[in-house]
This record gives C-alpha cells, structure tokens and sequence, in this order.
C-alpha cells in the first residue's frame, strides 16, 4: 500500500527535484547567480544532517536504555560472581561461582523456585482463560461497550501495592469478607496467611483480578482483526457457535494466545509486590514456612534483609536464565505454528 | 449504522436474523445471559474499590468484627486525614506526580525520536538495534536494582527521587510501540515532500512527525503514567518512609507502620483515586492504546 502511493507521489516530485536530492544542489543547478560555495555548503549541511539525525534521534533513547537497562544487567552478573555484602558495599572480593553453588545447595532457593512455579500456574491459568471468556463476551455488539471495556481494566488502575493491602484485609482469618461470604455456603474459616494451599491461592486471586480485564482487552483486538468471511465460511459448512469459537476463533488467536502467556510468565517469574505485602509484618520472608516465598521476593530478602547482594545477584541471574529458557520454548513453538500453518 | 437499524426495526429484525443464522461472530447482537455474565464479570471488577471505600469510612475495631461491614460508616474523612499525615501521603502524592510526570514526558518523547528513526529513516545497523529494543523488552527490574543500588551508594542519592526517576527515563516498550505507530501513520511522501521543500531533520520532527504522532503519544504518555505511578520494587529499595513515592508510603502502611486497618484502607483508597480519576477521564483512550499495542505488537 505504501509503495503504491510512493509510486504515485514520485512523478509529481520528480518534475521538480528527484526525491532525496538535497533542495541546494537542485537550486544550484539552476540558478547560476548563487555563490558555489554557500551551495556546497548547503548541501554538505543537507547530507550530513540526513546522515547523522537518525542517530540523533536514537540516541536519548539507547543511552539512557543501555546505562540503566543493559549495563546493570552486565554489572549483576558480575556482581554475581562476588562476595558483596551490604554492609561493607566497598569490599567486594572474588566470589567465583560460590553464590550459585550456595544457591543450588540451598532449600530456600529450591522452595522460591517452586512457589514461584505453582503461583504462576494457577495464577496464569485461569487468568488467560478467564479473559479469553470475557473477550468472547465483549467482541458482541453491546450497549455502552466502551463503558464495559473501562470497567473490566479498573483492576488495571489499582497498584500492586494498594491491591494487596484490600485483599489481605479481604482474606483475613477472623472477620474477613471471603470467610465470611464462605460460611455460607458451610466452608468453615481457611486461614489464608498461614496455609500453604490457601496462601498461594489468596496471592494468585491478586495477580488474577489485576490482569484479567487487561489481557481480555489483548484478545478483544485480536477477536476484532479475525475476517468475517472465515466465520461465514464456517456457519455454512454447519458449524454452530461454540464449533466456530473452538475451530475459527481460537485458531486464529494462537499467536496472540502464545504472546500472552510468554508475558504472564515474564509477570509470574518476577512476582514480588503481591507476597512481599501479603505477608504483612513477615514481609520478605513469605510466610511463616515460607510458603509463598517467590524468587522476586527471596531475592529482595537476600540482598536488603539479610544483606548479601552477590547472592542476590545470583537470583535475579536465574531469574533471567528461566526467562531465556522461556524465550527458547517460545521460539520454537512460534516456529512449529508457523510451519503447520 | 446503528441509527439506520434503529429507525428501520423491520430491517433490523431481519439483519439479524439472517446474522443469526450466518453466525458471524463479530456482529452478533449480546443476549441477556452475556449481559448477566458481563455484569458479574464487572462487579467482580468494582466491588474490592468499592469495599476498599466502604471500610476506609469504618473503624479499626468495626473491620475485624464479623459480618464485615458492607455499607459506608461515617469516618471516611478523617481516616484519609489520618492517612495523610500519619504515612506522609501528601509528600507521597506529590512525590509521585513529579516522578511520574518526568518519566512520562521524557518517555515519550524519546520514544518518539526514536520511534520516528526506527519506522521511517534508513542509518546503519538499524535493524540490529531494533532487534535489541525488542528483545530487551522484557528484562525483569530485578536484574538492574542491585547495580542502582551500588551506584546510589556511590553517589549519596539515597532518598531522593533522581534516583528513582533516572533508570526509568525511556522504555523499549514505549520505542517500539511509537514505531509501529508510525510505520503506518506517518505518510513517507510527507516526509520526502518537506525535504523537497529544504526543511532540516529536526524541523521534520517538529512539523511533521510530532503533528501525525500526537494520538500515539497521548495514550503512550497515559499508559506510562500509569506504569511509572504504580511502579513498585526499586522505589522500595531505593526510598524510605523519610520520602517516599505512593507506592512506598502504601508498602509501610503494609508493614505495620500504622497498625490501623481503616487508616491503611484510606491510604489505599487515597493512592489510587489520582488514577482513578484517569481512568474515568481517558478510560476510552487507555482502553483503546491497549488494543492498539496487541495488535501490533
């Protein structure tokens, strides 16, 4: 489309100047009464300043990026190799690969990774599915649609931090809503703080009510850019409704599908906000038998409670090597789709 | 569309008939059941902001009572009063709006710049730096928090918003998004016809690129805002209760430094009004920047 139009611009351009000839040069041509030298100037300003404004225009960008994105991420992994503690910042001494052989060694680290693991699963889980429903449900011609759509991303405005502080006190063991509401239907009170199941699952209902309107929205868009003519096509090969869904939508939607769970999991692996409030007073340490002890959050109670920035470091590096596995797995399905497509 | 289908309901009925029958999908009319989902769908939605209100206006003592109260009490004024002065959330909010606010503006426009060169322009090694941007974008602020911390150390920063507001300046998500946008927004004859017409590449930007990237910008410069205002882990680490953003004077309240439950809700309600409020006023263009990015990203 561009290309044509470029194609239909250029004639009307090239009567007077071919497109990308600098504007002096052009004039030079023509008029003979102008100093050769400003002219030369002129359009050795002209290509210079073609030349150098993209990266002019870059430049903000990948400095600012580069000095407090890609060379922390550079920095971390040296500091993983070293004994940096706290309390003495300016003494740092080779470390080797001590700090993640403390970390395979260490039970902590083993039940972060697990926690971490099964939040984000059944955080994850019913989350993209939830929204999958709810984009189904907004992709209908509805009254007021943009009103519905505001709403579901509500969760969305409320931060990490004020989101927990409401669900703890709606998950508290003694006179809490979701207790309460529990009751009756003969549930006696779960103590959500302290149970392993119970805690886990309060902390995914956070991660679930924040993000689930969001990632409807993500597949609405979708939903929207699927033609017509396949669901057409479909209905008068016999197809009913929920055949149309399971055959035309949700093959259709598989790369955004794919997208939105690399995502999650990129939101899971990192998960901090949610148990470090969560825990209340306890804060860093996840719970009284650390059963909601994520990797985020065991990383910051390693570095800034306990001290010990190296070891930090080293988690937040496994961090990025799950990521880098995750980005691996991601590659190749995205692959496979392309090819069975 | 809809007016024609309104004034002709014979028309309309037959529409959606024949629609009905097709399936299309897209065009289906929503049945009472999907309003009677959606709804429920949306309460689930409201009612923690709602209940979050309903118990800021309560007691302390009246919270740990059972049945918890589901009607507004009459301390909601003097909880946020409390919020305010006992967690310092009036330096907070304003802390918070000034960090926010650079971080958008900054964003944005160098998500711009960089947006316009990446969609439009041709230089050296461009793709490659594309590649990077994109690849990058998904990098966890845990892999950067512990090197800002050495170099505010280092820099005797600790406690002031520079060093919250600096490592946010731009993100790759903010480039990228700019340069889908542009790649089709902005008309490359444009572009040539200014610089028929002798106009400088910063002039280009000015007249011509700012002019066609404005909607973008716009819900860029929201969806930024929203980030950089509920952005939680570094401004943890790097600031204290002495000066705080929202979001650190929220995770005190947390961790028990004032131990009232309908003071700690008020704070939490207080917190996120400003966004709220956004919401209620750009809520169509935040939704709409949503889709816009999904698609293209």
């Amino acid at each position: 489309m561009t290309s044509s139009k470029q194609a239909l611009a250029h004639p009307a351009s090239s009567a007077e100047a071919a497109p990308g000839t600098p504007p002096g040069a052009a004039r030079g041509a023509h008029g003979r009464g102008t100093p050769a030298g400003t002219d030369s100037w002129r359009s050795r300003l002209y290509r210079w300043d073609m030349k150098a404004s993209p990266y002019a225009f870059v430049a903000p960008f990948f400095v600012l990026f580069g000095a407090f994105t890609l060379v922390p991420l550079l920095y971390t992994a040296w500091y993983s190799l070293h004994n940096v503690q706290l309390s003495a910042l300016d003494h740092q001494t080779w470390a080797g690969l001590d700090n993640y052989r403390n970390l395979l060694s260490s039970d902590f680290f083993w039940n972060a990774l697990k926690n971490t693991f099964t939040i984000g699963l059944i955080s994850t889980v019913p989350q993209l599915l939830a929204a999958l429903g709810l984009a189904h449900l907004l992709n209908y011609r509805l009254r007021g649609s943009t009103v519905w759509r505001v709403v579901m991303l509500t969760p969305y405005a409320t931060s990490v931090a004020a989101a927990t502080l409401v669900f703890t006190l709606l998950y508290s063991w003694d006179g809490g809503m979701i207790n309460w509401i529990l009751h009756f239907v003969g549930v006696d009170p779960v103590n959500w703080r302290e149970s392993d199941w119970g805690s886990q699952f309060a902390v995914s209902s956070i991660v679930i009510w924040r993000w689930t309107g969001y990632n409807a929205l993500i597949y609405l868009a979708a939903m929207q850019a699927i033609p017509t003519d396949l669901y057409e096509s479909a209905a008068l090969d016999g197809a009913n409704r929920w055949q149309q869904f399971r055959h035309v939508t949700i093959p259709q939607l598989r790369p955004t599908i794919l997208f939105t769970i690399v995502v999650s999991t990129i939101g899971a692996t990192q998960l901090f906000g949610e148990v470090l409030l969560f825990g209340g007073v306890s804060g860093s340490k996840g719970g009284s038998e650390h059963q909601y002890q994520t990797l985020g959050l065991y990383m910051y109670d390693q570095g800034w409670i306990i001290g010990n920035l190296g070891k930090a470091s080293a988690i937040a590096w496994s961090m990025f090597l799950i990521l880098l596995i995750v980005a691996a797995v991601n590659l190749l399905l995205t692959r496979r789709l392309r090819k069975s497509q | 569309m809809t007016t024609s289908e309104l004034t002709l309901p014979a028309a309309k009925a037959t529409k959606v008939k024949r629609r009905r029958v097709m399936g299309a999908g897209k065009q289906l009319h929503a049945g009472p059941v999907t309003y009677v989902v959606l709804t429920i769908f949306a309460l689930v939605s409201l009612a923690p902001l709602v209940w979050t209100a309903i118990a800021a206006s309560r007691t302390d003592r009246r919270l740990a009572q059972t049945p918890p109260p589901l009607w507004f009490g009459g301390n909601l004024f003097k909880n946020m009063q409390a919020a305010w002065d006992q967690a310092g959330l009036g330096t907070a909010m304003f802390n918070s709006v000034i960090v926010a606010g650079t971080i958008t503006v900054s964003t944005v426009l160098f998500a711009t710049l960089a947006g316009f060169a990446f969609a439009k322009l041709r230089f050296r090694f461009s793709g490659l730096l594309l590649l990077l941007t994109i690849g990058t974008m998904m990098i966890p602020p845990q892999l950067a928090v512990v090197p800002l911390y050495l170099w505010m150390s280092n820099f005797g920063w600790s406690n002031q918003l520079q060093t919250v507001i600096l490592p946010s300046l731009v993100t790759a998500f903010g480039t990228f998004f700019m340069r889908q946008y542009l790649v089709q927004a902005l008309p490359s004859e444009l572009i040539e016809a200014a610089r028929v017409d002798g106009a400088s590449s910063i002039r280009i930007v000015w007249h011509v690129v700012f002019p066609a990237a404005r909607p973008a910008m716009a819900v860029l410069g929201l969806l930024t805002f929203v980030f950089a205002w509920n952005d939680f882990l570094w401004p943890i680490i790097a600031l204290n209760q002495q000066n705080p953003t929202v979001q650190v004077a929220l995770n005190s309240l947390g961790t028990g430094y004032v131990p009232d439950q309908a003071v700690i809700m008020a704070g939490a309600l207080l917190g996120t009004l400003p966004l709220l409020i956004a919401f209620l006023l750009f809520g169509k263009q935040i939704v709409g920047g949503i889709m816009q990015g999904a698609i293209k990203g």
